[in-house]
């Protein structure tokens, strides 16, 4: 795996939200301006600090959804009940405000065309975030590395991105997508239904001696669940490549 | 001075004295996972723990040799760089001073190497000196895989991606040489109480 070393200083900047975009009841898109934005690749997150008048501080991690566009970054937060960040965002931050933020950061979970492929791409709810910058990168470099995208989601209106989804299910050449609800799909659904578990990965995965590049990424269960049964139907491990994405910050 | 947030406020009374959370963390009562790639299965019976490097002579245990050491009860907190601290985490597991018993090495620093093929660096005075462990029980339980099972590295007072899972070997040497994440920007020593995230922080 190649590397990319990023061994610069990562400093925080004060980004300003340009576009919000409701993606599903509890998910929102947040467009923001970061003046010097160094640019990233698909697949790398950014940090997000707050900080209150009292002094008081958090910080979390953001996927970043889109490929590189001058200074401008898209992160996809989903709303959590228990959370102090994730509401702030999706319910109190308007366009205008700003905050602080600082990135690229992780080197590993990352996507260019010349990886090559073909693109295995894994998901459990928000955890499509970053896949969705990797397939938007393919298309946008109008590379042609054959792609398919397995995603699950708990029910009909918790899917992400489902417009521009089915567009490229539609009009992209070589972009296989495939949905999956794991508690109750949408009225008049003919399609899969239920986890992601091995005999689904069989079925829909490439096969080990196609050597798809597999990127997973969720809640810890879909991910362990996806990555060994990658593993045990004969993928390589090294070409197997995770990142939780969850409620618990992990 | 930070940037302060309209409108942002604490949402929950703290659950920790401050002087138990790190800048910049928050406490979680899960044990997320997080690691790179799929979780290695590795048998007891071809487990191996190595010692080698710059040693006087390596050393190698079988699960049987290791698990025979004696072991301490370690209850302590656990800080990770995405964020979430986990307190009065229970392990048990060998220091890494009986490990080192005998041994006769000139080395400053240490690469973890796991099953797996994952790497991080630590100065050698950081494994030493009771503040290192192999950990193989969490809880009273064998160690789960996902986990780092059947043993794992575990450095508290270092944020968590220094603590190896699914250690296969230490390896003494006298230069210092960056691990996984550490060669991906991430802070090449990783003090939680220095917010020494990523490089240059």
């Amino acid at each position: 795996m190649a590397r990319a070393a990023i061994l610069r200083r990562l400093t925080w900047a004060i980004a300003e939200l340009v576009d919000r975009t409701d993606e599903t009841p509890r998910v929102r898109s947040l467009t923001l301006d970061v003046p010097d934005w160094p640019g990233h690749l698909p697949g790398q997150h950014l940090d997000v600090r707050l900080t209150a008048e009292d002094g008081y501080q958090a910080q979390r991690s953001y996927s970043i959804a889109r490929p590189v566009d001058g200074n401008r970054v898209t992160i996809t937060v989903e709303h959590l009940d228990d959370g102090e960040v994730s509401p702030y965002l999706t319910d109190v931050l308007e366009v205008g405000d700003r905050m602080e933020l600082r990135g690229p950061i992780g080197g590993y979970f990352v996507w260019e065309p010349d990886r090559g492929g073909p693109l295995l791409l894994v998901a459990g709810g928000s955890g499509v975030a970053p896949l969705m910058a990797m397939l938007r990168e393919r298309l946008r470099a109008r590379n042609n590395v054959p792609v398919r995208m397995l995603l699950s989601w708990r029910s009909g209106e918790d899917v992400i991105y489902a417009d521009e989804l089915n567009a490229i299910a539609r009009d992209a050449t070589g972009v296989e997508i495939t949905h999956t609800f794991t508690r109750s799909a949408p009225d008049g659904w003919t399609g899969r239904t239920g986890r992601l578990e091995r005999e689904a990965l069989a079925a829909l995965a490439w096969t080990p001696s196609e050597r798809p590049l597999a990127y997973v990424c969720g809640p810890t269960g879909l991910v362990e669940a996806v990555a060994s049964a990658l593993v045990e139907l004969g993928h390589d491990p090294a070409r197997v490549l995770t990142e939780r994405f969850g409620p618990t910050g992990g | 001075m930070s940037f302060i947030s309209r409108g942002f406020q604490r949402r929950q009374a703290p659950v920790a004295p401050s002087d138990r959370l790190p800048p910049g963390q928050y406490v979680t009562r899960d044990f997320p996972v997080l690691s790179a790639g799929p979780t290695p299965r590795i048998g007891l019976d071809e487990w191996r723990l190595e010692l080698i490097g710059e040693v006087d002579r390596p050393r190698s245990w079988s699960w049987q040799e290791f698990t025979a050491l004696p072991a301490e009860e370690i209850t302590d907190d656990i800080h990770c760089v995405t964020k979430w601290s986990k307190l009065d985490t229970a392990w048990t597991g060998v220091p890494i001073d009986a490990l080192l018993d005998g041994v006769e090495t000139s080395a400053a620093f240490v690469v973890a190497h796991s099953y797996g093929g994952y790497t991080t660096n630590l100065p050698l005075d950081d494994l030493a000196g009771g503040k290192a462990w192999v950990a193989y029980r969490y809880d009273g339980e064998p160690l789960e895989p996902e986990h780092g099972g059947p043993a794992r590295l575990l450095v508290p007072h270092l944020y968590f991606w220094k603590s190896a899972k699914w250690l296969r070997a230490l390896e003494l040497r006298a230069d210092d040489a960056p691990g996984f994440w550490e060669g991906y920007g991430y802070h090449n020593y990783g003090d939680p109480w220095r917010e020494q995230r990523y490089s240059g922080d």
